[in-house]
């Protein structure tokens, strides 16, 4: 991001942070695995996040995550809010390639799969490292629940990062007019 | 769908007066001192404390019910889990072996396991009240001065600022895209298979991000022709100056945070408290 657009960041950060907010909080959507949701919301995340970047995507996942702990529990559970801004910190690393191709109008196959790569990534690193290992060092939970709440989560948000975040990449991207998409009628 | 968003109170107690920083850093000391003790005479003390600061505020029943249900079913949900999962935990961390009574297999009672759970839920008990005041006593708007004024940049609390004046618009947004959506049809029950229903939802979501792209454009440009971001520092309409009592109150909750690291490092030797020995 250039000097120019961090306003636009900075206030993409703010308003992706309660779209994340809301999400989390009132949309659940009932998933194979009994007793656990979907959380739609690490869509926008990586979706922000891809658009703007890591810090932004990092932003964006911590502050909703932490402010709808607050709202709903209290108080946050740190180790998970930590991981869901992972999460979207090294999802915000395919921007380099997808952003830009995204402002131009363009989500093809080759952005599709630096998004779909980096997402999958991230969710590891998130949810099969950073969650269990901050719970066991945090919180001192016992090691395998940790890793068995780790690995679902890992599971349904890699498919919902991957599925609703390039669903609204690729929209977001055919809202944008591409470079030379204008020709000369002789 | 219920909106529920902060019901911030306007009231004059104690805490209320307190400047928003200043519960901010108490919260973050304390938050800090239960979660680096397993001693559950530390953790009653902060208990016993935040329950008092609770009634100083005037935080009504009514105001936090469906918080108190929702942390209960994931507390009872943990505990269960916990058991499930490591039955002999305790005994691993305390070293003795007091057998209570047995469901059979793996799954012992000891006196040991019970007090570890028992502990670790009075530890997540004795966060919320925290948290609670926190939230329901600190202007919305003075939270991010507060946040600005241990440190973080002021950029980060204007964003920050920013979420917490659009949840709401964004949660009526919401509402009535869901609503216009299932009026034309969309199932979103369980019906639907896994991957129907993600398709689904993003007719919800394709929406919502398009306004929300168009409000970010709106409003960075509003800001950017204020002038927004020019100098490194910013001052905030909302910030309360810090008096006496906030000094008080961040020099005791700064004693509980050193009081508990002392006996965690030299009167228990560990994170945990042992009474078996």
């Amino acid at each position: 991001m250039n000097s120019q657009s961090s306003t636009k960041t900075i206030v993409a950060t703010g308003l992706g942070a309660a779209v994340f907010l809301v999400l989390f909080m009132y949309v659940k959507v009932p998933s194979p695995v009994p007793e656990t949701n979907l959380q739609i919301a690490y869509g926008v995340s990586s979706f922000f996040a891809a658009v703007f970047g890591p810090v932004a995507g990092f932003l964006v996942a911590f502050v909703g995550h932490a402010l709808s702990d607050f709202i709903q529990y209290g108080s946050p559970w740190w180790s998970w809010v930590v991981a869901s801004g992972v999460g979207a910190l090294i999802t915000g690393l395919c921007a380099k390639k997808v952003a830009p191709a995204v402002e131009e109008g363009r989500f093809n196959t080759s952005e599709l799969i630096t998004f779909v790569i980096w997402a999958v990534i991230a969710n590891a690193v998130a949810w099969l490292v950073a969650a269990p290992v901050l719970d066991i060092v945090m919180y001192s939970e016992p090691a395998s629940t940790s890793f068995l709440q780790g690995v679902t989560a890992f599971g349904l948000d890699s498919i919902v990062s991957c599925v609703i975040g390039a669903i609204l990449l690729k929209a977001y991207a055919s809202t944008k007019t591409g470079k030379g998409s204008l020709s000369k009628d002789i | 769908m219920k909106i529920r968003t902060f019901s911030y109170d306007q009231l004059d107690t104690f805490v209320h007066r307190l400047s928003g920083l200043s519960k901010l850093v108490c919260f973050l000391l304390l938050t800090t001192a239960i979660m680096l003790t397993y001693d559950i005479r530390i953790i009653l003390a902060i208990m016993v404390l935040s329950y008092i600061m609770m009634m100083i505020s005037k935080i009504r029943y009514s105001q936090i019910k469906v918080m108190l249900i929702y942390v209960f079913a994931f507390l009872a949900f943990n505990f269960i889990l916990t058991y499930v999962f490591a039955p002999e935990y305790g005994v691993k961390i305390y070293g003795t072996r007091h057998q209570l009574f047995s469901f059979g297999g793996p799954y012992t009672v000891t006196l040991e396991q019970l007090f570890y759970q028992v502990t670790k839920f009075s530890k997540y008990l004795s966060v919320i009240p925290l948290g609670i005041i926190f939230i329901l006593t600190t202007n919305p708007s003075e939270f991010a001065s507060a946040l600005n004024g241990v440190g973080i940049s002021y950029k980060i609390c204007t964003s920050l600022s920013l979420t917490l004046r659009y949840f709401p618009d964004v949660a009526d947004d919401y509402n009535s895209i869901s609503l216009a959506q299932q009026a034309r049809g969309l199932e979103m029950s369980k019906k639907a298979k896994m991957m129907d229903r993600l398709k689904r939802i993003a007719g919800i979501l394709i929406p919502l991000i398009m306004t929300t792209m168009d409000r970010i454009d709106i409003i960075s440009n509003a800001m950017d022709l204020r002038g927004f971001g020019k100098h490194k520092k910013r001052t905030w309409y909302a910030k309360k100056p810090l008096k006496r009592n906030d000094y008080i109150s961040m020099a005791v909750c700064l004693a509980v945070l050193i009081i508990s690291l002392y006996i965690r490092f030299a009167v228990n030797h560990s994170i945990y408290y042992n009474p078996f020995q």
